[in-house]
């Protein structure tokens, strides 16, 4: 038999599509949204032309739309959606009764900038603010990242020690308009992706009553469970992409990615598109002598504290490059690794750049430029690019 | 439960007691009016809680359950669900 298996040439938002329908997902409610609105397009195309059986739920609002695979996925059936932006934003509400009744969705988001001023282009703002609420969150580089990372974070969140949504992110315009070549499994995938085995759901045969009114003790208990459900995510997210490795041929290492680190004395860290320029940035830093090596973060929640302390304990300098900022404190990757250096009393020195904030490229150069001035210490500690000349 | 699993869930299992009974929320009762019923049985679909049943053709209100919200006779078509003041 031929292997369902094939290299195709397509965007990132083809990528999700094509991953959603090779995990056979049932029901997928959305609302347009520049960048995000060719993923479903997508979809609903594979539904007319009878490659995916599933119900496309066409709905007045995001908000809508996450309620609505909310009530699919309580039912016991995969359900998938997809937003961007000030989408999201309007979907903030059922994200959290996403994650809090347990609900393993799977949603893409395109990371796109929130307005004013009107920005249809890259940011990690969107997603930002919803980082605090449950979900395992992903970034993805490049299209294969994108559909790889689309059926791992089902297997992962459907997964009954874990039994939490997934957000896979893809940046605006880099990836879901940009088309380069990506492997898909096909049939396949629903070896590595068997049929989903909800830990609840709604049954007339065995009623239950989902948001019942709860003490706040027991609801603080609710909460630890959730607590301990993610941290316990890392594990099974490594379990899942070693399974996935073997079975497709791939090559990732877990929660984050590194590249030329096991010598270097200057560690890149990074999401996304960025972080994988920065391995480019690496490998032009490295021919003029200087040690330097990459780190992006694939999965953002659970924040990979233990793998991140595992290759920065023997660098001197950190240099985290953020699109997007919480404003009024740092950025959002070096609040949350800003602890872990301190609680494993790393002896470093850390700079938070601002780079590729509403869509602005970044380009190796850049992150040379960037990372030279740092080792020579003439980079503020928390630093927008290019804000010298406004 | 091992350590490995999922322990709290924000479920609650429905039980009928004497809290359940939201009939004594009512101040207004309906009444059938079985000589004007044509058996349309719309009230049957438009109870919110559903609280009338069919019983032997006929339509049949469980005042364990009806709140007395007035949807049932103001929908009937032939006016023949009269609200009654109970207290």
């Amino acid at each position: 038999m031929m292997s369902e298996r094939k290299v195709i040439i397509d965007t990132g938002n083809s990528a999700v599509a094509y991953a959603v329908k090779d995990a056979e997902a049932k029901v997928i409610a959305a609302y347009p949204i520049t960048p995000q609105t060719t993923i479903v397009e997508k979809i609903a195309q594979f539904i007319e032309y009878g490659e995916m059986d599933a119900k496309m739920i066409r709905v007045e609002s995001e908000h809508s739309a996450m309620a609505a695979i909310i009530g699919s996925e309580a039912m016991g059936v995969r359900s998938f959606t997809a937003t961007s932006s000030h989408g999201l934003a309007l979907m903030h509400e059922m994200l959290w009764y996403a994650a809090n009744a347990r609900l393993p969705v799977v949603m893409a988001v395109a990371n796109r900038t929130l307005g004013p001023p009107w920005n249809i282009w890259a940011d990690w703002g969107d997603a930002m603010a919803d980082r605090d609420i449950g979900w395992i969150i992903s970034w993805a580089a490049n299209n294969q990242e994108v559909y790889d990372f689309t059926l791992i974070s089902y297997r992962v969140a459907e997964d009954k020690r874990v039994a939490l949504p997934a957000m896979v992110n893809l940046e605006a315009f880099v990836l879901t308009h940009t088309s380069m070549p990506f492997e898909i499994c096909g049939k396949e995938a629903r070896e590595f992706l068997p049929e989903y085995d909800p830990i609840w759901k709604l049954d007339p045969d065995d009623p239950v009553i989902m948001g019942n009114i709860f003490s706040p003790a027991d609801t603080m208990k609710l909460r630890w469970d959730m607590w301990e459900s993610i941290k316990r995510a890392r594990k099974v997210i490594l379990g899942a992409i070693q399974e996935y490795n073997e079975m497709f041929n791939r090559d990732y290492e877990g929660l984050i990615k590194t590249y030329r680190m096991d010598d270097a004395d200057y560690a890149i860290v990074s999401m996304g598109t960025i972080g994988e320029e920065a391995e480019v940035a690496v490998d032009a830093l490295r021919e003029e002598g200087l040690k330097v090596g990459a780190i992006r973060i694939n999965f953002f929640r659970p924040f990979p504290r233990e793998d991140l302390v595992n290759v920065l304990n023997s660098v001197s300098r950190i240099i985290i490059i953020e699109r997007s900022a919480s404003l009024g404190a740092y950025g959002q990757i070096l609040q949350d690794l800003g602890p872990t250096i301190l609680l494993e009393k790393l002896q470093v020195d850390v700079n938070d750049v601002f780079m590729g904030i509403g869509g602005t490229d970044v380009s190796y150069e850049d992150i040379v430029n960037v990372v030279k001035r740092a080792i020579k210490g003439e980079l503020k500690t928390l630093y927008w690019y290019g804000s010298e000349n406004w | 439960m091992t350590e490995d699993t999922v322990k709290y869930l924000p479920l609650s299992k429905p039980k009928i007691g004497i809290s359940g009974k939201t009939g004594s929320w009512r101040i207004f009762a309906p009444e059938i009016n079985y000589d004007k019923c044509v058996k349309c049985y719309i009230c049957v679909v438009v109870c919110p809680e559903a609280s009338i049943f069919i019983e032997n053709d006929r339509p049949k209100i469980d005042y364990n359950y009806c709140k007395g919200c007035g949807v049932c006779a103001r929908e009937c078509p032939v006016n023949a669900i009269n609200m009654r003041r109970e207290r």
